[in-house]
């Protein structure tokens, strides 16, 4: 059996306006020490699919469905079982390492109490280990800093306490949500590295959330592609790119700018993403897509394996794709 | 810390100096002098007056010399209406009263108002949350000095468990109401205050950080929510003790409780100016105190604000 | 690296049916709004009570100063609520019509809760507006004076005016307004210094768009939310101060009168047993505050949609 297995999720928050679906019917597998990436566009729900395996929805948020962890359901699970998982054995990284750490608390303070609560190691042991951690993410004079307050560092340093942080407890799995998004470029790749050589070097599987596939095609092996809280495309990295299988990751892919046709306009996938208040009752993409038919706006195509490890969800047969 | 705290004093001078500056140039400006009453005084009689409060001398000299008795001396002059007191016995008189009931005011409104916000947060949408807010409204546009008569109506005419009015030193039956009655709207605001400061700090993204950690929801709240939802309290607490010794008025009025609120509305009525103008005086003062006790407590638990 | 994403959002030349319409955000706030039920029903009170005030007097039997020579000496066996003599509220210890005079009281009530608010906005604005888009030493220096007047306990001081300057309905509004806009100056500002860094203004200084201009043209209309919001809020608090100065009697002179003064009144007669003198203006002091503070909450979720 997988470590995580995700069984037709869905998210759905009640708001003001009516009711909106994030997530719809998602399903998966993870196993131990695998590298799975998920793309999609903001709103494509990728985030919430995260926090509802963590139990982080927010109040007004419901999650229907399984997600199992070595075999325990987690989904609507309650405190007394969800919080020892948590951090222990399953950690994750924010999106936004300016808010997402606690500005009233020294970095060393926050990052000892995962150790003080789960582990219940002493105060004076704990930031021993912050110190260690930290310096394990590289930051220049972990031993001089720790003690600090989260402003008193840069937005990437922040990104590697933070990491530091999910690190603690040594998780079986991380999931890092758009790590890298709220960071300048150069620093983008240094996070990204770094995730790489502590994937590597702890041997944790590893969910990475972006919109970004140029990230993805770095890090991850296996990729899922959302759209409108829907699976579109799933597959190993490298035919993903070399042959995109569903029309949505085919846009993606070459609306990617590139250097050697420089002066030509930038590709782009007309129209925009759909509003999840009135969830499509068919493929969410139909309404954009250039091959979509009477079919698509009336019922989303199921996930269907058409080679080995690639799975797409789309109405129309590759060959009239092409 | 204490660079910053000596800055701060620093302008708080300037502030009382301004305060004191206006207060004298009204006084001296206000149509008809302190000695116009119902009584006919003899011109003689006027001017002996004028001349023992220094009030013929130019206006700048006035000034002037109010500042050197009050920073020398902390000597406010002597009151305009009763020739034996001066302005320090008035304030020494009624000052001890107000601070008593003040002081358990200020206490009741804070814990209650911080407790009251805290179980509507942690109870958001739901019927405690529901039923915290309906009281904190009602409590909220009920002055006290409606709440006081209903108060004397259920305790002392219906109930007769406490007396009516008076003071006796304090003792507790003489509190209770007084102390109810200034501390009623408070408690509504600062549940108010409360309420939102923690739901919004409770949708922040480091407390979704704090719960990914693991920790207990009792955690959660008291290590990571608490101290930034009650950083907006601090800055309301300024107020909520401006908003104590200004209610003293109304507490005076309905209980006899003889603080300086009395003391105020007495002058006010006597045109009493240098009553007047001592306690404003001394109100402004304590005011700016507070509000710097509470900036260094601000600056003491904000690690982003440098001093 | 540019993501694919952020590019393929950005030219939607093509309308698709999942668009949502584009509406304003005063459409979207006025939506919601009348979405809460509360704020709406407190709208209308407000709206009712306004109307009383105004044709509450002429509607009445008795006008605010007519005293019942019938009643005199016996108000509180005969003063009571009765549609048989014309008093539908009763009367007060002089045996003048309380219904006339709740009316009367009202409108002084609102008016000074209006004015005193009118001129907070106006000043407070203006002050904020300027402080903020100015920034630098300006600044520094407009927001010391806030802090100083701040720290001037306002009651003592209104008090003082009015002893001072005799007591007048000028007085009042110049008393309270006075005081009051220190608020709306700081928020005004704050807001104000967030807004100066927008792409918008910075492109309207670029092509020499007047400093005057730019805080009329394109700042102070970005702050008409934030500014509608306090002044909700305000009007409730400006009648709280005149129902306080009122109480003391000092507020507005005999006949005229205000619901704080009313108050008063009722409240020193509960002991005689003649409670309807308190509990009609009571009543309209606390909906009036009531509906304010829901109109004002309304407000402020319409125009910031944040879960609260």
């Amino acid at each position: 059996m997988a470590m995580l297995e995700v069984r037709n999720l869905g998210v759905t928050f009640a708001t003001n306006d009516g009711t909106v679906t994030a997530v719809n019917g998602v399903n998966f597998a993870l196993e131990r020490g695998e590298t799975l990436g998920i793309v999609g566009e903001s709103g494509s729900g990728k985030s919430q699919l995260s926090f509802a395996i963590m139990g982080l929805l927010a109040a007004n948020g419901t999650a229907t469905g399984s997600v199992l962890f070595d075999g325990q359901e987690l989904l609507n699970a309650p405190p007394k079982v969800i919080n020892p998982l948590r951090a222990v054995k399953i950690a994750m990284v924010f999106q936004d390492p300016m808010t997402s750490l606690n500005p009233y608390m020294r970095v060393c303070d926050q990052m000892a109490e995962v150790l003080i609560h789960h582990k219940g190691m002493s105060k004076a042991h704990a930031m021993a280990e912050c110190v260690r951690m930290l310096d394990a993410v590289k930051i220049p004079d972990a031993k001089g800093r720790f003690r600090l307050y989260p402003h008193e560092f840069s937005g990437g340093m922040r990104q590697r306490v933070m990491i530091a942080m999910a690190l603690m407890c040594g998780p079986d799995l991380l999931i890092a949500d758009e790590p890298t998004t709220a960071l300048d470029v150069t620093v983008q790749a240094q996070i990204m590295s770094l995730l790489n050589a502590l994937q590597k070097d702890f041997g944790m599987a590893t969910i990475l959330i972006t919109h970004d596939l140029g990230v993805i095609a770095g890090f991850c092996r296996d990729v899922i592609v959302l759209y409108g809280g829907r699976i579109m495309e799933k597959a190993p990295v490298e035919p993903l790119f070399a042959s995109p299988a569903h029309p949505y990751t085919r846009g993606l892919i070459s609306a990617i700018p590139r250097v050697d046709t420089h002066g030509e306009t930038l590709v782009t996938i007309p129209g925009t993403p759909p509003n999840m208040l009135r969830a499509p009752k068919g493929c969410p993409f139909a309404p954009r897509c250039a091959h979509a038919g009477d079919d698509c706006a009336d019922s989303p195509a199921p996930l269907t394996q058409f080679a080995p490890g690639r799975l797409r969800a789309c109405h129309r047969s590759l060959e009239e794709l092409a | 810390m204490f660079s910053y705290i000596a800055r701060r004093l620093l302008v708080a001078i300037p502030t009382l100096l301004i305060l004191i500056v206006l207060s004298a140039v009204l006084m001296h400006a206000a149509p008809g002098g302190p000695f116009n009453s119902e009584r006919k005084l003899s011109p003689e009689v006027i001017a002996n007056l004028t001349a023992k409060y220094g009030l013929d001398q130019p206006l700048w000299y006035q000034i002037w010399a109010y500042i050197r008795d009050l920073v020398l001396h902390f000597d406010f002059g002597p009151s305009f209406k009763y020739k034996d007191r001066t302005v320090n016995d008035i304030i020494a008189q009624g000052f001890p009263v107000t601070l008593k009931y003040g002081f358990w005011s200020f206490i009741i409104a804070t814990v209650l108002g911080i407790v009251a916000g805290v179980v509507a947060a942690i109870n958001h949408n739901k019927a405690t949350d529901y039923l915290v807010l309906t009281i904190a409204i009602v409590g909220a546009v009920l002055p006290g000095y409606v709440l006081a008569p209903i108060m004397v109506l259920f305790f002392t005419l219906y109930l007769g468990w406490l007396p009516g009015g008076g003071w006796e030193d304090g003792e507790w039956r003489y509190l209770v109401m007084p102390v109810l009655a200034l501390a009623t709207g408070y408690i509504a605001s600062i549940a108010r205050l409360m309420r939102s400061s923690m739901l919004e700090t409770l949708n922040s993204n480091f407390v979704r950080t704090a719960r990914a950690k693991g920790l207990p929801e009792w955690k959660v709240i008291t290590g990571h929510v608490m101290k930034p939802a009650l950083l907006p309290i601090l800055s309301y607490l300024g107020p909520v003790f401006v908003g104590m010794v200004t209610g003293s008025v109304v507490i005076d009025m309905y209980f006899s409780t003889g603080g300086i609120g009395k003391s105020f509305v007495d002058s006010a009525l006597n045109r009493d100016y240098s009553v007047m103008l001592g306690i404003t005086l001394l109100v402004g003062a304590l005011t700016i105190l507070f509000n710097l006790i509470v900036d260094v407590l601000y600056a003491f638990i904000d690690p982003k604000i440098r001093y | 690296m540019v993501s694919a994403q952020m590019r393929a959002g950005d030219l939607s030349g093509i309308t698709d049916n999942f668009e949502i319409k584009g509406r304003s955000l005063w459409a979207d706030a006025r939506k919601r709004f009348m979405a809460n039920k509360a704020a709406v029903a407190s709208l209308f009170i407000l709206i009712a009570i306004a109307l009383f005030s105004i044709l509450g007097e002429p509607l009445a039997a008795w006008t605010h100063e007519e005293i019942d020579f019938d009643l005199i000496g016996s108000v509180e066996t005969k003063g009571m609520p009765s549609f048989e003599n014309g008093h539908y509220f009763g009367t007060d210890d002089l045996a003048r019509d309380l219904f006339a005079r709740s009316a009367q009281g009202t409108r002084i009530s609102l008016m000074v809760g209006f004015v005193g608010t009118f001129i907070a906005v106006l000043v407070g604005t203006v002050y904020g507006a300027v402080a903020g888009y100015v920034g630098g030493r300006t600044d520094a220096v407009m927001m010391r004076i806030v802090d100083i007047l701040s720290a001037i306990p306002y009651m003592f001081v209104l008090i003082l005016l009015l002893v001072m300057f005799g007591r007048s309905m000028f007085m009042i509004f110049v008393g309270i307004g006075m005081l009051s806009w220190l608020g709306m100056a700081r928020i005004v500002r704050g807001q104000t210094l967030s807004l100066k860094h927008k792409e918008y203004i910075e492109a309207a200084r670029a092509s020499g768009v007047s400093s005057w201009m730019i805080i009329l043209r394109h700042i102070l209309p970005n702050l008409m939310g934030v500014v509608t919001v306090y002044t909700t809020l305000l009007i409730p608090d400006m009648i709280m101060a005149e129902s306080f100065i009122s109480f003391l009697g000092l507020g507005v002179q005999e006949p005229l009168t205000s619901l704080g003064a009313l108050i008063a009144e009722g409240a020193k007669s509960i002991v005689q047993g003649s409670l309807w003198q308190l509990y009609f203006p009571l009543a309209f002091f606390v909906v009036t505050l009531y509906a304010f503070y829901f109109v004002g909450d309304g407000l402020r979720d319409a125009l910031d949609p944040k879960d609260r």
